[in-house]
């Protein structure tokens, strides 16, 4: 399917960027990586008047830590935030959800911020920001704000960014000493969205968990998290069966879809199972970090 | 329209794309390079990946205006001269196709992905081909063949080395 006719702008600066988002508001799509976007075109189900095309936005691009803070610039391309060292050391949970995105020649275009301003409740990124409570910059006619993750996903496809807004960053607190994180899924192929997937980040203080974070994607129409499981599992020490137990809470906790790939029934059993596997090898990598 | 200029298989190439023309269609109706091959035009099958800067990309996924002052090789710019490279000779060798219309996509991509791991291993290739559909072979014999690709490379290399 070839694409609808449409304008195109391709700003060079942020505030270039505003003034056309400010002029053309619902009317424009952000084209960043364009993995998604251009699919939505060519299947009409976007129909923007204008696109503003954001990849030559300088200052958009990059990874930096400080403060203990990961700033990862929105148009930095997935292939980039994977092979960042920043990245694997301080946000090792992100580290294991980038390789899973789609496919390699999908990962050269795709960018981190363009995946979370797509909102696909399917898709990893969205549950690793949700899991990990990542902020994300906003900067808009007044000026920049700051919206922490919870508030950020508002629906199916749909976060409170402003028609007249951009997301310029998003922000991962780096992982405190004593955490270990794991990214699971079961998808049809490698490569296809997730049936189900679950980012899991535990924090373990002399063998007991301190901190439980799990968040699912592909159960809900925005990245969910599993909160009377983390509840569950704090002040725990994590055993097989603290793990099942967490399993029954958060598949109990969750009311996923039934489509043709799987029934809401079978997506249930397997978030129990992911949510096991998940503590497990988080569990696992925080003793070994902490050898 | 804008303007745009890159460059395509080593040439210097110009055109006036509309914007909402793909770099794909731009490639194969601007530039009569019809090598890259269109299947689902949505970014599913793979058909369409050329390099570009030297990552492999779907190009019915980006816009052709946004290629503009970028480094593109599609299919035609793999085998200098009508001859065939390194790769496309080994997966001809194996018999790694049958109907041809994903070969170009898989071909780039696999070039794409042993530039950047010479010694890779069936695994790792298996995973890097995994967005590339292929309806007639069962895949393995393109598997086949970029390994055999792999085993020539290192055969090469280690007769210059020797």
């Amino acid at each position: 399917m070839k694409l609808p006719p449409v304008d195109y702008e391709a700003p060079g600066t942020l505030s270039e960027a505003l003034d056309l988002l400010a002029e053309h508001q619902d009317e424009a799509s952000v084209l960043a990586g364009g993995q998604s976007l251009i699919p939505l075109l060519a299947l009409r189900l976007a129909q923007p008047t204008v696109l503003i095309d954001i990849n030559g936005v300088e200052g958009l691009s990059g990874v930096s830590r400080t403060n203990g803070w990961v700033a990862i610039g929105a148009t930095t391309r997935e292939y980039v935030a994977e092979e960042s060292q920043t990245i694997a050391e301080s946000v090792p949970l992100l580290a294991a959800a980038l390789p899973l995105i789609g496919h390699e020649a999908i990962r050269s275009r795709g960018t981190v911020g363009g995946s979370l301003a797509h909102a696909d409740p399917a898709a990893e990124l969205p549950a690793v920001a949700r899991a990990l409570d990542a902020e994300f910059v906003v900067q808009g006619p007044d000026g920049e704000r700051v919206v922490p993750a919870a508030d950020w996903f508002e629906g199916y496809l749909t976060t409170s960014r402003g028609p007249d807004e951009l997301l310029t960053e998003v922000r991962f607190l780096a992982a405190r000493p004593g955490t270990g994180t794991s990214f699971q899924e079961v998808a049809r192929r490698h490569g296809d969205f997730a049936m189900v997937g679950l980012a899991t980040s535990v924090t373990l203080n002399s063998g007991t968990i301190t901190d439980a974070r799990l968040a699912f994607a592909g159960v809900s129409d925005v990245p969910a998290r599993a909160t009377a499981a983390e509840e569950l599992l704090e002040g725990q020490r994590p055993t097989a069966e603290v793990f099942a137990e967490a399993a029954r809470a958060a598949a109990a906790g969750i009311d996923p879809p039934s489509d043709l790939h799987g029934s809401a029934e079978y997506r249930k059993k397997v978030a129990a199972a992911l949510v096991r596997r998940g503590l497990r090898e988080a569990v696992g990598n925080a003793m070994r970090g902490s050898d | 329209m804008p303007d745009i200029t890159l460059t395509v298989n080593g040439v210097t190439r110009t055109g006036s794309p509309e914007a909402r023309k793909t770099l794909a269609d731009f490639l194969r109706d601007d530039l009569s390079l019809t090598g890259t091959h269109l299947g689902c035009e949505h970014g599913v099958c793979g058909a369409c990946t050329v390099i570009l800067d030297g990552r492999a990309v779907r190009s019915c996924l980006m816009l052709a205006v946004q290629a503009a002052g970028s480094d593109v090789t599609t299919i035609e710019g793999l085998g200098p001269d009508g001859e065939l490279g390194e790769l496309q000779q080994a997966m001809w060798d194996s018999h790694s196709f049958q109907c041809g219309f994903c070969t170009p996509g898989m071909v780039m991509q696999a070039a794409a992905f042993l530039g950047d791991h010479p010694e890779a291993g069936e695994p790792e290739i298996r995973e890097a081909l995994s967005g590339n559909i292929c309806r007639c072979t069962g895949y393995q014999s393109i598997i086949d063949g970029v390994l055999l690709a792999v085993e020539r490379i290192r055969e090469g290399s280690a007769r210059e080395t020797a």
